[in-house]
């Protein structure tokens, strides 16, 4: 019978995504671009928080769109109507975008004179979580038909991000969604978690998210 | 649901070892997967066999340990462990400190493969 050798391996599957998403996190902190990952379930209003995010910013700081999708390039045309510069990364049914995906994203988008670079990722609330892109800043969208209980069946999510926009707010005389019991949950699991109550729709909240991505912006380009 | 782009990194690691050492098959590949990973034994094998097909790893099996998922503390240094996800914020267990960081928890680690 034929001898099992053992051969010792010792790598992380995970240790080279790490590393490609540090070396993005340093190209761009040398250019002065925030980048910043925003994640969601599906339909919870990525792509209209980042229409309603240019529109009100501009005119003040230079934006970039780094589009992931399944299948589809319909975001990334959406945003460059606006007249913005906008790359569409399909994933080719990768739940995800990971580092090395943004770093061609970010060769795609050929400029580098950006002072934010936004990332709109897969919609799913679990894989983007586990994958580091190499942004300075993670925020996410829940939005209220979703339900307040997300927080519970998606803990990573809730846990890595800074922000969490509750979106769809002009929908809540309409629900049962418990705004206080979901703050809770989601504190317990992130005590430093800015939540900020938004509706792309009507508009209400919006002021508030875009003062605190002004201010980001702002003290990343002096660090 | 990730367990495609998992396996496939997993592949194409024991494949460059298979090579390097002259593996004609490889018989299991052992694992230390963090506990932040949500993926299950059973469909990381389900897959691995799917992506080994043809390889030399082809019908290898997957011993997969669960590592724990460890915070360090920003002000005492201390490092303890958490059991889940949701607890990756949790205070310093020793001195109260809201402000921790994440150091392990997210790892597919190779650890070695038993091959003929």
């Amino acid at each position: 019978m034929e001898n099992v050798r053992m051969i010792e391996i010792k790598e992380d599957i995970m240790a080279d995504n790490n590393q490609v998403a540090a070396g993005v996190r340093e190209r761009l902190r040398g250019q002065k671009t925030m980048l910043l990952n925003l994640m969601s379930s599906p339909g919870s209003g990525k792509t209209s928080l980042i229409l309603k995010t240019i529109e009100a910013l501009h005119n003040d700081i230079k934006i970039g769109v780094i589009e992931a999708d399944i299948e589809s390039k319909v975001d990334a045309e959406k945003v460059a109507a606006q007249g913005i510069a906008a790359v569409q990364l399909r994933t080719g049914g990768f739940c995800h975008l990971d580092a090395t995906m943004v770093t061609q994203g970010l060769d795609a988008l050929a400029k580098t004179d950006f002072d934010l670079l936004l990332i709109e990722n897969v919609g799913n609330l679990v894989c983007p979580a586990e994958f580091d892109t190499g942004a300075h800043r993670n925020v996410m969208i829940l939005s209220v038909p979703e339900g307040d209980d997300k927080p519970i069946k998606y803990p990573l999510m809730f846990s890595i991000c800074d922000v969490l926009l509750v979106n769809k707010i002009d929908y809540l005389s309409l629900s049962d969604f418990d705004m206080a019991a979901m703050r809770k949950r989601v504190l317990a699991l992130n005590p430093k978690m800015m939540v900020i109550e938004i509706s792309c729709k009507t508009g209400a909240g919006i002021d508030e998210w875009i003062s605190w991505l002004k201010d980001e912006v702002a003290a990343f380009r002096l660090a | 649901m990730h367990e495609l782009p998992v396996t496939e990194s997993i592949l194409k690691i024991v494949l460059a070892h298979a090579e390097k050492n002259d593996v004609r098959r490889v018989m299991t590949i052992e694992l230390q997967v963090g506990r932040l990973s949500d993926l299950e034994d059973e469909w990381m094998q389900r897959y691995f066999d799917y992506v080994s097909k043809g390889t030399p790893a082809q019908g290898a099996r997957l011993k997969i340990e669960r590592t724990p998922i460890r915070l360090t503390c920003n002000a005492c240094a201390a490092i303890f462990t958490v059991d889940a996800a949701s607890d990756i914020n949790r205070p310093c267990p020793h001195c109260g400190e809201k402000d921790v960081t994440l150091v392990s928890g997210r790892e597919y680690f190779i650890k070695n493969m038993e091959v003929l």
